[in-house]
């Protein structure tokens, strides 16, 4: 009941629930969502889970991601379910799978990684080499990730 | 059949873009243009080769400049970044786009890594990696491959230290994932703990299912040997001054070093050598550093002829 209250339901857009506890703000970074975009976003975390014990919500209106742009959100919170929303009602409900291609949504570490260089026309592109434990790299530099390399680079990323 | 799958019109940006088979036939056409590596075959009087040094090279540059002029082609280039526009701003992409609209193949170096595969993504033209930054150098990788099967007449079987810094030079990223296509019996890493290969590196071995062992002194392995390969450890790889005083003794080859090597032991290095292996093991029988050398030419030589898929007019 005081979860209703918190957010009440939305009309048009999504809704990422069981995110583990304390990941949603990294969920939103991930998405490229700062809040800025003047898009209607609420948030909710550390609420009980039947399934997690305490769980983040985040719903966010009038905006509807792709499948490949929600896909990423496994990598930091790979127990996520996607609500898809049309005039209140769900229309869509799925979970997020680890995709095997993540193209411009991370940001690689290494600085002598040719996709740190200013002024060059390219996309970062990591391809995914393992899914449990997962693990990415980085397919210009090699350079190797885990989950928590991959959370640790949101962080550092973080302006 | 191989041929056309492995070579013809193809990038080279990793070892691991290749397999046995690709790497079996550029070996015999290799043996084959050693006997050219003198002389001049013209068969690809046609072709323009882009040499894209934004790095300094000695053998590589000049090894791929010899082969391309043996086969009766042409080279442009270029090294360091002073010499082109690259120091007035220009991208690396605007950079490879026109010497991909003059050239017929490209061979890039670079201090950043990645920059084979992106200039491969952005040219219609066959890129050839010729090192990026600590990643790759998959040319050199073939060539050290080479002079082991051409030396010892097999790869399988053979039991291979590699002595120096494992962790940042390219050379040996490369050799231990050209290694991983073959068999050889065991693979010793000899550094010190902080210079061990990286564990993307390793990952490669252990998938591959090869056996391997970190070592930290030589002594312990060298009569079991068959093939040594040296690199440099560079003074600056070492965050205290004190600690590389002490260890660099141990990485450095001198004829006492090899007194219980076994007869046939042969000792490679990529090359620039500055003090890791001391003038005097030159002149043992074990030393094949400077052939390893040599065969750069007739190597590229072969790379260039099947990547433009001329092999059919090598006699």
């Amino acid at each position: 009941m005081e979860k209703e209250l918190i957010i009440r339901k939305i009309r048009d857009g999504i809704v990422i629930d069981h995110i583990p506890a304390g990941r949603a703000l990294t969920v939103l970074k991930l998405l490229g969502i700062t809040g800025k975009e003047g898009l209607r976003v609420a948030l909710v975390m550390n609420v009980e889970s039947r399934k997690l014990g305490l769980k983040d919500i985040i719903k966010i209106e009038g905006r509807e991601l792709s499948k490949d742009e929600l896909s990423i959100i496994a990598l930091v919170a790979p127990t996520a379910t996607i609500n898809i929303i049309r005039n209140y009602e769900v229309v869509q409900k799925f979970k997020v799978e680890i995709p095997d291609v993540i193209e411009g949504a991370l940001k690689c570490i290494n600085s002598k990684c040719i996709t740190n260089k200013p002024r060059e026309p390219i996309k970062t592109r990591f391809i995914t080499i393992s899914k449990d434990p997962l693990m990415i790299k980085c397919d210009y530099c090699g350079t190797v990730y885990t989950a928590q390399d991959i959370e640790n680079m949101l962080l550092r990323s973080r302006e | 059949m191989s041929m056309e799958r492995c070579w013809h019109g193809r990038d080279v940006i990793s070892i691991l873009d290749f397999d046995r088979e690709c790497l079996e036939t550029l070996f015999n056409l290799t043996l084959v243009m050693e006997k050219y590596s003198r002389s001049r075959l013209n068969i690809l009087e046609d072709k323009v080769l882009a040499l894209a040094f934004f790095e300094p090279s000695t053998r590589t540059r000049l090894s791929f400049e010899t082969a391309m002029k043996r086969l009766g082609g042409m080279t442009i280039g270029f090294t360091g970044e002073e010499a082109i526009s690259v120091s007035k701003g220009e991208s690396i992409a605007d950079t490879v786009r026109m010497l991909d609209s003059y050239a017929d193949a490209i061979v890039i170096r670079h201090s950043l890594e990645g920059v084979a595969k992106y200039a491969a993504e952005i040219a219609n033209n066959p890129v050839i990696n010729a090192g990026d930054g600590t990643q790759n150098h998959p040319t050199q990788a073939m060539l050290d491959l080479y002079t082991i099967w051409r030396e010892l007449g097999e790869i399988d079987g053979i039991c291979i230290g590699i002595l120096g810094d494992l962790k940042y030079a390219r050379t040996v990223k490369s050799l231990i994932e050209g290694l991983t296509l073959f068999k050889p019996s065991k693979i010793y890493l000899i550094s010190p703990p902080a210079l061990r290969p990286r564990k993307e590196v390793l990952a490669v071995l252990d998938k591959a299912g090869l056996k391997y062992e970190h070592v930290e002194n030589i002594e312990e392995v060298i009569r079991e040997l068959d093939v040594l390969y040296v690199v440099r450890i560079q003074k600056e790889r070492f965050p205290d001054v004190v600690e590389y005083e002490r260890v660099k003794g141990s990485y450095r080859i001198t004829v006492d070093t090899l007194k219980n090597a076994k007869d046939t032991l042969i000792i490679l290095h990529p090359l620039p050598r500055v003090d890791e292996i001391d003038p005097q093991v030159d002149n043992t029988k074990y030393a094949r550093y400077f052939k390893q050398a040599a065969y750069g030419v007739p190597l590229r030589m072969a790379l260039l002829t099947l990547i433009f898929g001329r092999e059919d007019k090598v006699k």
